[in-house]
């Protein structure tokens, strides 16, 4: 037990300390309770550091349930145990679910934005911007947009970067975002667009949305549906559709995860090295053309690195800010 | 970024002081400070190991290093260092028995950053322990939780819950240790109880 890096430190039998530690807890609680009980309880928690985390666990998870107690004398008691007590929980939640509800309107009000904005993330950050209308706009790693909301209309230019957003319909006034040539209106709607030199995508998770282009790249608005994933590059406009899981994936990172599936590295490399200042460099073909299926944080270089040395067996060499890959 | 403390060496941790912690302190900031990151432990446990038989096990083989590693300093950052230490089990039970999938591995990285984020507000904090406390009450045996709410809200001694529900005073015990063994394990450990949303 004393060598912590051995399996040693595993006790096989987690269950049975456990329970032996609630019995010492009901023991204490409801029976009498001695010097005698007392040593004895002593003698078996200093056998293990397994023994007194185990009775620390259950004692703490006994104290919390006081409340119990403290409810019964906070109110009338029915005969029936079971239900004075639920009902006396009833109150209390409700307690607190004004409380949340309260906090909710005041986020709201925090972000009535005013007529035009710009909104900026730096490289690795992301931020939710929250409208007035109750619309939606989470920006992704180095993004720059800007809003601006008429009587009429509501109209988000994406100058660079990626973001989701999730649109609260309203007839009366459309929302329009613009990227370069292209425009989405949403017909009430999540979707997601990312807009790279050179390439604009647009993925619809929910609802309904049309897209066009203002020099006639797009001749006709093209009404995407959920599962649509539209991608403009050299001047090509093609409509693929993805599943919930790969859209799912794709959105990895607005609970700042980065999914992979069955990747070549250098993909995975350069879509790391958007969201972190130390950059990735896959040195040469080989390495590059590896497959992986993987999750990594945003933030992982490290864990990637740390994959492909460990994993992969790719050779690992440090220079400045760069982590470069090789065979 | 998590940093991750291999827990097979001596350098887990910035120093706080140099000698050790008695087992008290250790207990107390174990109470404080780890137990309520269990939701988080369980979850990234369960998420990154098939064996679903083998999770109380590593939740304990968690704590002990965590303690062990506590005797000689605490930790400054306990969420990653509790973190990384299940990571750095579960791999080396996965190099040892060779069974989980690379994508697997690469996950729990992955799962640790997703999960510490930050927490909810207090409010609904306290709206979900109750609903917890409630749901995990509602779910005992119904002799267990008869039982136990004879002695936790009626305040009946071990010796008058027997003789209420008529039973000896050894099954009233273990319908007692059993209920709060149950709770124990609800309380700290389950992400949510159904109809909580994360």
């Amino acid at each position: 037990m004393s060598d912590p890096s051995g399996e040693e430190a595993a006790a096989s039998n987690a269950k049975d300390i456990g329970e032996r530690a609630a019995d010492w807890v009901q023991r204490r609680a409801f029976w009498t309770w001695t010097q005698h009980e007392e040593a004895l309880l002593n003698t078996w928690l200093a056998e293990s550091l397994a023994h007194r985390i185990a009775y620390t666990r259950v004692e703490t998870a006994w104290n919390r349930t006081a409340r119990v107690t403290a409810l019964r004398s906070s109110g009338p008691v029915r005969r029936t145990a079971k239900r004075s007590w639920t009902s006396l929980m009833w109150v209390r939640m409700a307690a607190a679910l004004v409380v949340v509800t309260a906090a909710g309107i005041g986020a709201e009000q925090y972000f009535k934005a005013p007529p035009e904005v710009t909104y900026a993330t730096a490289i690795g950050k992301h931020e939710t911007i929250r409208l007035a209308d109750g619309s939606q706009i989470e920006l992704n790693t180095g993004t720059i947009l800007k809003t601006s909301h008429s009587a009429s209309h509501r109209l988000v230019k994406l100058i660079k970067g990626e973001a989701f957003f999730t649109i609260k319909h309203d007839g009366s006034k459309p929302f329009t975002v613009i990227a370069g040539n292209h425009r989405v209106t949403d017909l009430g709607t999540k979707f997601l667009m990312r807009s790279d030199p050179n390439r604009l995508e647009v993925a619809l998770v929910e609802g309904r949305a049309a897209f066009d282009s203002a020099d006639g790249q797009a001749e006709s608005p093209i009404v995407l549906t959920p599962g649509d994933s539209l991608v403009v590059s050299d001047n090509q406009i093609r409509t693929i559709r993805k599943s919930t899981q790969t859209l799912s994936d794709e959105l990895g990172w607005r609970r700042g995860m980065l999914v992979f599936e069955n990747t070549s590295l250098r993909q995975a490399a350069d879509e790391i090295n958007r969201y972190n200042n130390k950059k990735i460099v896959v040195a040469d073909q080989a390495a590059a053309q590896m497959k992986i299926s993987a999750a990594f944080p945003t933030t992982g270089v490290e864990d990637f690195v740390q994959l492909s040395h460990q994993l992969l067996g790719l050779q690992v060499e440090r220079r400045g800010g760069e982590v470069v890959i090789s065979r | 970024m998590i940093e991750t403390p291999d827990t097979s060496r001596e350098d887990a941790g910035t120093p706080r002081s140099g000698a050790g912690v008695s087992a008290a302190e250790v207990m107390a900031w174990f109470a404080r400070e780890v137990l309520p990151m269990e939701p988080i432990l369980m979850h990234f446990l369960r998420s990154n190991w098939r064996n679903k038989d083998d999770i109380e096990d590593l939740r304990q083989d968690v704590y002990l290093r965590v303690c062990e590693a506590a005797q000689r300093e605490f930790p400054d950052q306990v969420r990653p260092f509790v973190l990384a230490t299940a990571r750095n089990l579960l791999i080396n039970r996965a190099r040892r028995e060779r069974v989980v999938p690379i994508e697997a591995i690469a996950d729990l990285d992955a799962m640790g950053i997703a999960l510490d984020a930050p927490s909810p507000e207090r409010a609904v904090i306290a709206r979900d322990e109750l609903r917890r406390l409630q749901s995990a009450i509602d779910h005992l045996p119904p002799r267990c939780r008869e039982a136990i709410i004879l002695g936790r809200v009626d305040g009946l001694t071990g010796r008058e819950i027997a003789a209420r529900m008529g039973i000896s005073e050894k099954t009233a015990s273990e319908h007692l240790a059993k209920g709060i063994y149950a709770l124990t394990e609800t309380l700290h450990g389950e992400v949510l109880p159904p109809g909580g949303k994360r």
